[in-house]
């Protein structure tokens, strides 16, 4: 599958090492349709392919957004490409989040760090269809109050029917909200067992979310998560992202945590 | 108006005590508001009280010489501020400072443990409480210390 030509619209720079990119298609002006949780294997300049989730609206497919933290060559190069510069894109790859089996339900969305970003599409369609879910409640932990995406937008979300508690593992003064872990955000949202979870995030949080999600009786077949662990070809033909029976970039990269903790808490993987 | 004994009740460090055992931890509190900015206590200063917040929001600060107060944890609606009045030598470690006006109860420790020292049972039942809160927040503050946002998270 070769990559298409996207040429960069814009740029915003979210913390000290996140951008976030709006491409849209050189060939095809309809875009780039997808569903929240999927993802694009993406290159600049040479410097390798990398999967990147997609964080846009997916209402507005005519726009390709992509958040991006700069972690190595491929990320630097593509977080430092420049409007008018073209990269390189495949997809839409992978599953997606049941936004739409979730209808009715309450949802809980936990998110850590950068693992915002694959959830955005998944909270921007549930607002947009706001009327067909229960309560709606975002719980986000960021390292500190600098590295927090999407500030502009969270009071919006607030605004248009999610409650967002949103923490910080450490603060100065300045810093007049929640301090500690993602995870002790779930004691004060009054979960239920009525609730559905969407998780993304480091491994270790997801991890720590499900087991303290448990404890207000919302089981792992409830609780869906998003995992990127090596992936290489986006298409299931290489097996670099194989984690037991599955393989990430073509079964996932959307799991419910039934399926996947076991794999997950191997040591050694 | 209610009682600080009913108003103590659902709280889930108190869930499940007797009536009874309710109403001797209720008779050692009194409500109490903070403004914005100032203290609950400082680090240092003798653990003679401890407090249940009703409203608002209340951070953990540790002062650093040159870097001013750094926060530890936030506390809010529900949860008990404070762990040193129950052990020797009563003094508090941490500095804590209302974040927002706070509706507190305020518990008079010298009055809970000459009642604990009377009630065994009682003690027991509220050692066990926050043990439970001391292990829930030493495990998260675990995770807090392993910076899992670090560079070497690369989902997304």
């Amino acid at each position: 599958m070769v990559p298409e030509p996207f040429v960069v619209r814009s740029k915003r720079q979210d913390t000290s090492d996140t951008w976030t990119l709006e491409l849209t298609s050189v060939a095809d002006d309809a875009g780039l349709h997808f569903a929240p949780g999927q993802f694009t294997m993406i290159e600049a300049g040479g410097s390798g392919e990398v999967p990147i989730s997609i964080s846009g609206d997916p209402g507005e497919p005519d726009v390709l957004v992509h958040t991006v933290r700069s972690v190595g060559l491929a990320t630097q190069a593509i977080c430092k490409a420049q409007p008018g510069q073209v990269l390189g894109v495949r997809g839409p790859f992978g599953n997606s989040w049941p936004v739409e089996l979730l209808e009715g339900r309450d949802v809980v969305v936990a998110a850590g760090g950068i693992g915002l970003a694959p959830l955005r599409p998944a909270i921007l369609a549930m607002i947009a269809n706001r009327e067909r879910y229960g309560r709606l409640v975002l719980l986000y932990g960021a390292r500190t109050a600098s590295q927090m995406l999407y500030v502009d937008e969270l009071e919006r979300w607030r605004e248009e029917g999610f409650e967002v508690h949103a923490t910080v593992d450490s603060a100065g003064p300045e810093w007049l909200g929640h301090v500690g872990v993602v995870t002790r955000l779930i004691g004060r949202a009054r979960l239920t067992a009525s609730f559905a979870g969407l998780t993304c995030g480091p491994e270790i949080m997801m991890r720590l979310t499900a087991l303290a999600l448990a404890d207000f009786g919302i089981d792992g077949e409830q609780l869906y998560v998003s995992t990127e662990r090596n992936m290489q070809c986006g298409i299931g033909h290489c097996g670099h992202c194989q984690l037991g029976p599955w393989l990430l970039c073509r079964d996932g990269p959307v799991f419910d945590w039934q399926t996947l903790a076991h794999w997950l808490q191997l040591r050694d993987v | 108006m209610q009682a600080l004994d009913e108003l103590i009740a659902h709280v889930p460090t108190f869930a499940g005590l007797s009536e009874e055992q309710l109403k001797l931890i209720g008779g050692c509190g009194r409500n109490r508001h903070i403004g914005a900015g100032e203290m609950l206590f400082a680090e240092g200063d003798p653990a003679d009280h401890f407090f249940l917040i009703r409203r608002g929001l209340v951070a953990l600060e540790v002062h650093a010489p040159g870097r001013g107060p750094l926060r530890i944890e936030t506390l809010e609606h529900g949860e008990v501020v404070g762990w040193s009045w129950l052990f020797a030598p009563y003094r508090w470690q941490l500095d804590a400072r209302a974040l927002e006006a706070c509706e507190l109860i305020e518990f008079d420790a010298a009055c809970l443990r000459g009642k604990v020292a009377e009630d065994h049972e009682l003690g027991y039942q509220l050692m066990s409480r926050f043990a439970a809160n001391v292990i829930s927040r030493l495990q998260a503050t675990r995770f807090q210390l392993l910076d899992v946002y670090g560079k070497s998270e690369v989902t997304a």
